[in-house]
Order: C-alpha cells, then structure tokens, then sequence
C-alpha cells in the first residue's frame, strides 16, 4: 500500500501551484507516450502554458492520480484544480472549440 | 494482456442496452480499441462523467489488461 493520504496532499500542492497540469508519461519536452503527447501538442498549439508531472518517474503518483480522480488511465489533464479529462475528452473538446473557450473563460487565454 | 474483440463488445452491450457499438482493433493484436457507444444512457451527463461510466463497465480491464482504448461516447441525434 501506498501512502495514500500524504499522496493526495501532494496532488492538491501540485494542482494548487499549476493552472494547467497534466499528468502523462514523460515530460512535455519528450513525451513517452501517444496519447500523452497528443495532449501536450493541443496544449502548445493552443499557446497555453502547462506543467507536466511524469508519472513514469513517480510510480506512487501513478496509481495516487488515478484514485485521486477515479480514472483508470493517463493522461490526465487539469485545468485550475478542475479534472477535464484524457486524450480522448481533449481531442473531442480541442476539435469543437470547447478548449480554447474553457481556457478563456478560466482566463488562461486572453 | 489482451482482450477479443467479441468479448469487449459484449461486455459493452450488456452494460449500455441498446447502444450502437462500434469497436476497431487498430493494430489488430487484441489490445489496441478504439471504441464508439451511441446511447440515450449518456444524456445529461458530462464527457467525464461518460467515459468513467465506460471504465465502470470494463473493470479491471482498464487497470490491467488492455493496453490502449480510445473512447469516443455520443447521445443519439435528436430527430
């Protein structure tokens, strides 16, 4: 077992200090992962500037997350505290225009 | 780890009655889907809340046994 609670505090640190975190595998410099980088390329395209926790490196945070948010899978991304969801609700959000909209809205975008 | 194809579809179907599945094996290996549901289930409710509705049906699947599913959910169209 991990150590659950402490685990949780972090994230929340983590969610606190980052407007837009994603938690993926590797880093947004390198992605390791498809679908993480698919996610970190809609956030560049957008210009919306975002922090990448790697969870490849953070095996505790890795299964933390996913009881965090009840979603078995990473990606994850956030948007002021807020989970949005994983590449699937990004790509979908990011072709109607839902994203740019969310990003303005939550000021993030001007 | 993988799962066939006929047994993802029918754990789908029995979870979402009367959904229109759509299911591709993109590499053809067992363990890459991409899966579209089209169910009056999934008015009302956020894309999250969708997709966390998907996961519940699979279980333990999603934890460990299939590598990649790319989920797409959509109410039926309103005529």
């Amino acid at each position: 077992m991990t150590d659950a609670p402490a685990l949780f505090e972090e994230i929340d640190v983590l969610l606190a200090q980052n407007p837009v975190l994603l938690f993926m595998k590797g880093t947004p410099e390198m992605p390791l992962c498809g679908f993480s980088g698919f996610v970190c390329q809609v956030l560049e395209r957008l210009s919306v500037p975002f922090a990448g926790v790697n969870i490849l490196e953070r095996q505790d945070l890795r299964q933390a997350i996913k009881d965090y948010t009840n979603w078995p899978t990473i990606p994850q991304l956030y948007i002021k505290g807020e989970f949005i969801g994983g590449a699937d609700i990004v790509r979908d959000m990011y072709q109607s225009g839902e994203l740019e909209e969310y990003f303005r809205a939550q000021g993030i975008l001007a | 780890m993988a799962i066939r194809r006929d047994d993802l579809y029918a754990m789908l179907a029995s979870a979402f009655p009367g959904a229109r599945i759509d299911i591709e094996d993109t590499r053809g290996d067992g363990d890459h889907y991409q899966v579209r549901i089209i169910s009056s289930v999934f008015e009302g409710m956020t894309r999250v809340a969708q997709h966390k509705a998907v996961f519940h049906a699979l279980g333990d699947l999603m934890a460990d046994r299939l590598h990649a599913l790319s989920l797409k959910t959509l109410v039926p169209a309103k005529e």
